[in-house]
């Protein structure tokens, strides 16, 4: 299977600070991955990498097999980005902001069918500053899948959601990937990432730590049965003690 | 509903994406009560209180009071809307993280340069649009050719303090940029030179034409008070306008 993205050996610091060790992944074509860690763990700043937003100290990066700094006129198209936070003037209504994304693409999708299924429909006409968490949340994925991109980044995408808006965005993500979208995401839930993710790339401390379909993880980790979340406790407590 | 989300990416043509930016931006800025402040109550004002009171003090003008303040008003709307107003703008939306998002869409850099600076123009052409009318309407009668300078010194005047803008909202904190920005506007608006001639300051004062300010006013004072190109007023702007553009380039932050 091809690989949409590979890192190979990135390097980022923050002045004294290592946000990412040497730190090398692939992800797979039509595949939904998750990235999982710890609040300061890289997680970010990889995304920032990825999208050409930050140059790494060292390492090489290929997003759809093209360098993301160099040729970042032509993958920037074909990018469907997500922010953690914000991303939007504070007065532009939903629906408008939504439509201007959609003017930057050259086929980009339908807007009322993707407004009804990401639930804005109520809010269409409502400025940004005023809508709920999760609304601004939907909004926001609506802008990254505006685009008809081939792989979207989603920065936690659920952070924020209520139940029953969260599962909605799982089988959002899920659609995608039946229609061959690859999917990144970070995500704080590990149980999100133990239903959703073909493949867990967890991180520590700017490294990988641990990597792998949630089925094969729970296995190699707990062998005994558990969770994604037990893996990931087992990984840092071993890291911890060496 | 099921949505096909088959990938179809692609940027749209640069005229396309640069004109969605710039409309949406105007629209914003034309929605922003503070911002239509700054765009056409102040000058209006300005004009004519000022109008007013220069015809009743004994000033020395070497035209009829409106016909020398106009230009300098029209030269005080683009200073506050390329500078002020961008400056403002851009600061909070760095803030918001709206140029991260941008910086990942197709736009590109040079979309978001392009639809900011065309944003300011739809905004100073309907600004232009008011001052002239309500000018002309008190008695202005400006010059046929530099009716046609103005054009070339209204996009300069656009690029200087745009640049200017820009900077000052790619280096400070976005409330710190809201206080310096205005602060700045009031300085220049009343000791900057750009309403009345630098020459009514007195000799002491002479280097205030240097100003981004001065040169804009004395440049629109020559076009559409005698028809003519105060070339060192140019100068004085390019240099103000270049010198802010390769400071954007090198020290400007995008979040």
């Amino acid at each position: 299977m091809t690989d949409v993205l590979k890192v190979s050996d990135v390097v980022v610091t923050y002045g004294d600070k290592l946000a990412l060790d040497h730190l090398s992944l692939r992800v797979s074509q039509g595949a939904i991955t998750a990235i999982v860690g710890p609040n300061g763990a890289g997680k970010s700043t990889l995304l920032d990498v990825c999208e050409g937003v930050r140059t790494p100290d060292a390492g090489e990066v290929r997003v759809l097999g093209l360098d993301p700094r160099a040729e970042r006129s032509s993958l920037l198209p074909l990018l469907g980005v997500q922010l953690q936070n914000g991303g939007v003037w504070s007065t532009a209504r939903a629906e408008e902001m939504l439509r201007h994304i959609a003017a930057l693409h050259a086929h980009p999708q339908p807007l009322a069918p993707l407004i009804e299924r990401l639930g804005l429909g109520d809010c269409g006409r409502t400025p940004y500053r005023r809508l709920s968490g999760g609304q601004q949340q939907r909004l926001g994925l609506a802008m990254a899948l505006v685009g008809r991109p081939e792989l979207v980044i989603l920065d936690e995408p659920t952070a924020g959601m209520d139940p029953v808006v969260r599962r909605e965005t799982w089988d959002i993500l899920r659609d995608l990937r039946r229609d061959g979208v690859s999917v990144i995401i970070t995500t704080h839930y590990l149980d999100e990432a133990e239903r959703l993710a073909d493949a867990v790339h967890m991180l520590d401390r700017g490294q990988l730590v641990a990597s792998g379909s949630p089925t094969h993880l729970i296995d190699q980790w707990c062998p005994d049965g558990g969770t994604l979340e037990d893996v990931f406790f087992a990984v840092t407590r071993r890291r911890e003690a060496s | 509903m099921s949505i096909n989300f088959s990938p179809h990416p692609g940027a749209a043509p640069f005229a396309r994406r640069a004109f969605a930016q710039a409309s949406m931006e105007a629209r914003l800025l034309l929605r922003n009560g503070e911002q239509l402040l700054l765009a056409l109550v102040i000058p209006l004002l300005v004009l004519i209180a000022g109008n007013v009171a220069l015809s009743r003090t004994n000033v020395s003008l070497t035209d009829s009071p409106i016909n020398v303040l106009t230009p300098g008003v029209l030269a005080l709307a683009v200073m506050s809307t390329s500078f002020t107003s961008v400056a403002i703008a851009t600061g909070f939306e760095r803030r918001a993280g709206l140029l991260r998002r941008l910086a990942v869409s197709p736009l590109s850099r040079s979309g978001l340069l392009a639809g900011k600076m065309g944003a300011v123009l739809i905004v100073q052409v309907v600004q232009f649009a008011v001052i002239a009318v309500v000018a002309l309407s008190l008695g202005w009668r400006p010059s046929a050719v530099g009716c046609v300078l103005m054009v070339p010194l209204l996009l300069l005047g656009t690029f200087s303090f745009a640049s200017l803008g820009l900077l000052l909202a790619g280096t400070m904190r976005a409330e710190a940029t809201l206080a310096m920005a205005n602060l700045i506007n009031v300085l220049l608006m009343v000791g900057g030179a750009i309403v009345l001639p630098a020459s009514l300051f007195g000799e002491s004062f002479d280097w205030v034409r240097f100003l981004p300010s001065a040169a804009l006013g004395d440049a629109m004072r020559a076009a559409l008070l005698h028809g003519a190109v105060a070339w060192g007023a140019v100068l004085t702007l390019t240099l103000w306008g270049v010198a802010g553009a390769a400071a954007v380039a090198r020290w400007f932050k995008w979040d």
